[in-house]
């Protein structure tokens, strides 16, 4: 009796401390997201140089000076 | 036996958590960006020229540097070193702020060298930027 709740706390406890210290690992390891931040540069850039100002103009509300309209 | 493998499945559950979050876009609308933004963005108009002219450049870690002083007026180059200044203090706290508004502060290295790319990717043809030679035009 004694030693299989021994054993089993020990399991328990086992189970407990890797499923801290995995996620721990991962967490502190974490990749860097580099396409994200690439994404995230080029929107910057193109706000702060103002690129693409076309690009925005149609993809967002039509423009109100649309010709066509 | 059974508690390993519900101990394995909370792993599971926590590492595919992990790779969800780092999947997603980076957050880029906090304050201080949106204001750093704002002031990059009204400075642009400034620097402009300077980049056409080959005064200023783009340098490898993301920030700016006078390149070429003897294309701009000895009176304005007092005027030229400040601009260049304010730009690389904005420059510097903007990689700083994005890597804090994602909650990895230490990944300001890393962003600023994302940024070092995309800058010299978008810069207009004739503009200058660093590489490990040196100075070369788009």
């Amino acid at each position: 009796m004694k030693f299989s709740l021994k054993s089993s706390l020990k399991n328990g406890l086992a189970v407990t401390a890797l499923a801290l210290l995995l996620p721990a690992c991962v967490t502190i390891n974490i990749y860097f997201p580099a396409a994200a931040a690439e994404k995230a540069a080029d929107k910057l850039i193109d706000d702060i140089w103002q690129l693409k100002n076309s690009e925005k103009a149609n993809s967002g509300e039509p423009a109100p000076d649309n010709p066509a309209k | 036996m059974k508690k390993i493998l519900f101990g394995l499945l909370v792993i599971a559950g926590l590492l595919s958590n992990q790779l969800a979050l780092a999947a997603a876009d980076l957050e880029l609308n906090t304050p201080a960006i949106s204001a750093l933004k704002g002031s990059m963005q009204q400075r642009h108009g400034q620097l402009a020229g300077f980049y056409a002219s080959g005064a200023v450049g783009l340098t490898r870690d993301g920030l700016i540097a006078v390149k070429e002083a003897s294309a701009v007026a000895l009176k304005d180059r007092q005027s030229l070193n400040s601009l260049v200044a304010s730009e690389n203090n904005d420059r510097n706290a903007l990689y700083k702020e994005i890597a804090i508004a994602n909650g990895h502060a230490e990944w300001e290295a890393e962003i600023r060298s994302t940024f070092a790319q995309r800058w010299v990717q978008k810069a207009q043809s004739g503009w200058w930027y660093q590489d490990a030679n040196g100075w070369a035009k788009r």
